[in-house]
């Protein structure tokens, strides 16, 4: 078979799946956040913790839970990290530098995982697993709680309370992303992924780094966090051995994005709102791959960064997902894809990652466009914008706009200044059009939350440190604050009744508008830049 | 202010408790399961033949360049466009070619190629088939004995449909080494 046949059958192959699961754990998934029970190890976790399950709370203080919880999650690691030396496994590796520990403490923390450090000489085990795997769960857990904050803010009406963070947070850890975890960290150890204590093993004379890498594999994964056990990530054989595990860790990436869809639709009570927003997502996401794909077969270099065991077509399908949700593992390296191929992965990232997002991120994401998307159809048509029911006044989409301009601000900004820095020209691997690629790479990444690299860019100094940790920080948090409180208004509205003045949210105009709505505020802000990196350089 | 202080503490409380489960309970239960026979040699990389590192000499097939500099694993970074990579892969392809006595143009892509993680144990049928006649000679072997050895040393896509051919190098240099 050649190698594009199987490539197009694989994608074939894990699109089935994906529809074939999606619909029952969307279903699980909404079933955990809205059912009223508390299984025994939940009570457990409340008790002990003394938070009140049964008490909700309004958007302000929901949000106040998550920054709090995220503050102190940034300090726990920090100082997890800072205190390396006298905890077990570390294999002399000794304490994080300072730098490196706050830029990877508010990385993990924003499910970025973004890794100034090589993990086989600076991260010991124990941190891997009692720090940075914990935030791979519960930065996971945060993002649905939030998008499902979101979503009750449409289902309810004349309410001002959007639900217990506490309650979220602890069911999306326990009942959703814990059980998948487990089950494929187990399949990948059966599939030759590596599950050791140990700091090496011998290959013909040679030392090679070896981790608890299975358990942390799976819900960088599942849980769209991707930051490397290894430096190769998932391109080093020992995170991802075979095309078998490929497919296994592309599947879990896209799993909870796309059945989050369904559990919007399952929640809203019209299963077709969540069919339009997945359908746009997909057709997004499969024109970027064809871009990608394309643009690699036809490099000068196309094996490049790449494993042979991978090819062509796996190493584009994994830089397509990682990149269109929040994850940024990586199985090649995208600094050495061709100049339309590593722009199409940034592209994914400039769309605000929503084809289909990350976990939570991405369906609170597409809801945020999709009241942009009706707000400009409502300017059109000289009518106050409605969406599943609820009325978009200036309050809404105040909220929504700020949600969604934070990333563009960042990334223009943070790459514009890096770029006029003296100092930014030792720290490119390299030069020319492709050296801005990889400044803009990396603020698009750190802004998106998405974490992967054009690697070569060295980011160890301090400006890149601190500016990058800087835009992690506001990437995540800003337009989390604005989608609840976008959803705190509008859970505070009475339903409007649909007539037949109501711009229908389920058919293909909705799907061309937010398509279009997504595409254009892109291209709005990204032109200039994309045109002096991966654009001049595919024109080379 | 002091609801945000209420609430970082209460985050706090929750944090720990959930750092028992996912940070201490889940991976001990799975490097527990992996303790089993059948999973163990994986977990542990007991023999592993999934990393290939170039063994130095004539006798042995070679790997695909390697831009790693170990422990830490990776990949050269560097852009299709780079000048300093275009005289870096024509210098490769300049000895490979002398080191196989066969023209420059018989060289394949993977031969001039840093991997990803710089520990590709795979090249391609190709490249396996240029280094045959040298460690055939180099070991006293047939040639056809040692591309019985390929064969046996060739991995197919998963599932005949995953990912892309490749001929194991650390598997193959084993079974040539065990040949002779």
């Amino acid at each position: 078979m050649s190698s594009t046949a199987a490539g197009l059958l694989q994608v074939g192959v894990l699109v089935v799946a994906l529809a074939v699961v999606h619909r029952p754990f969307g279903d699980h998934v909404a079933r955990v956040y809205t059912g009223s029970e508390h299984t025994r190890i939940e009570r457990a976790v409340y008790r002990v913790a003394r938070v009140d399950p049964d008490s909700e709370q309004r958007w302000g203080t929901y949000a106040r839970a998550v920054l709090g919880f995220s503050f102190v999650g940034v300090v726990l690691l920090f100082v997890l990290q800072r205190t390396q030396s006298v905890l077990p496994f570390d294999h002399g590796r000794g304490d994080v530098p300072t730098s490196t520990a706050f830029n990877t403490a508010i990385s993990f923390v924003t499910n970025t995982n973004w890794q100034s450090y090589v993990p086989e000489t600076v991260m010991g085990h124990t941190v891997q697993m009692v720090g940075l795997t914990v935030q791979n769960f519960v930065s996971g857990a945060v993002g649905m709680a939030v998008a499902v904050a979101l979503v009750r803010g449409f289902t309810r009406s004349r309410a001002d309370r959007l639900g217990n963070f506490w309650v979220d947070l602890t069911r999306g850890t326990l009942r959703v992303l814990l059980p998948v975890a487990f089950v494929f960290a187990i399949v990948l150890v059966a599939s030759g992924v590596v599950m050791s204590l140990e700091s090496g093993v011998d290959v013909d004379g040679h030392t090679v780094a070896t981790a608890p890498v299975a358990s942390q594999e799976a819900i960088k994964e599942l849980g769209t966090n991707g930051g490397g056990v290894l430096n190769a990530n998932s391109a080093h054989p020992f995170e991802n051995p075979s095309g078998w595990t490929n497919l296994i860790e592309v599947f879990l990436i896209l799993l909870i994005p796309v059945s989050l869809t369904r559990t919007f639709g399952t929640m809203v009570g019209d299963r077709r709102q969540g069919h339009v927003l997945l359908g746009v997502m997909g057709v997004l996401w499969t024109a970027v791959l064809g871009v990608i794909w394309a643009a690699e077969a036809s490099g000068l270099r196309p094996l490049e960064g790449k494993e042979l065991r991978f090819g062509i077509p796996s190493s584009a399908l994994f830089a397509n997902t990682t990149t269109a949700t929040s994850t940024g593992a990586v199985n090649s390296m995208h600094d050495s894809f061709t100049g339309l191929g590593g722009g199409g992965t940034l592209l994914n990232m400039l769309f605000g990652e929503m084809t289909p997002g990350g976990v939570g991120t991405g369906l609170y994401s597409v809801l945020v466009m999709s009241v942009i998307a009706m707000f400009l159809a409502g300017l059109m048509v000289g009518r106050t914008p409605e969406y599943l029911g609820k009325k978009l006044g200036q309050r809404e989409v105040t909220a929504a706009a700020v949600s969604i301009l934070a990333m563009p601000a960042l990334v223009l900004v943070g790459a514009g200044i890096a770029a006029v820095l003296p100092s930014t020209r030792e720290a490119l691997t390299n030069s020319g059009a492709h050296g801005l690629s990889e400044i803009l790479y990396a603020y698009a990444s750190a802004s998106n939350n998405n974490g992967s690299a054009f690697a070569g860019i060295t980011v160890t100094g301090d400006w890149f440190q601190a500016s990058l940790a800087v835009c992690m920080a506001f990437g995540r948090f800003v337009p989390i604050v604005a989608v609840l409180c976008l959803a705190g208004s509008l859970a505070a509205q009475k339903k409007v009744p649909v007539t037949a003045g109501t711009l229908p949210t389920t058919g293909p105009l909705f799907a061309t508008l937010l398509g279009g709505a997504i595409v254009l505020v892109a291209a709005l802000t990204f032109v200039p830049a994309l045109a002096l990196g991966p654009i001049a350089e595919a024109l080379l | 202010m002091t609801n945000f202080v209420a609430q970082a503490l209460a985050g706090l409380r929750v944090l720990l408790v959930l750092t028992v489960i996912t940070g201490v309970l889940y991976p001990a239960a799975v490097w527990t399961v992996s303790r089993a026979p059948g999973l163990h040699a994986n977990a542990e990389a007991v023999d592993t033949t999934l990393v290939g590192i170039d063994r130095q000499g004539d006798r042995w097939f070679h790997t695909r360049p390697s831009a790693a500099t170990l422990p830490a694993s990776g990949g050269s970074n560097k852009g299709e466009h780079d000048e300093d990579q275009d005289a870096v892969v024509a210098q490769r392809r300049t000895e490979i070619a002398r080191r196989e006595g066969v023209a420059q143009d018989r060289v394949p892509q993977d031969a001039v190629t840093a991997s990803a993680s710089g520990l590709d144990p795979h090249i391609s049928a190709a490249y396996a088939e240029l280094q045959l006649p040298r460690v055939a000679g180099e070991n006293g072997l047939s040639e056809q004995r040692v591309r019985e050895l390929i064969a046996a040393s060739t991995d197919g896509r998963s599932a005949g449909l995953l990912g892309e051919p490749g001929v194991n190098v650390t598997a193959l240099n084993r079974a040539v080494e065990s040949a002779t």
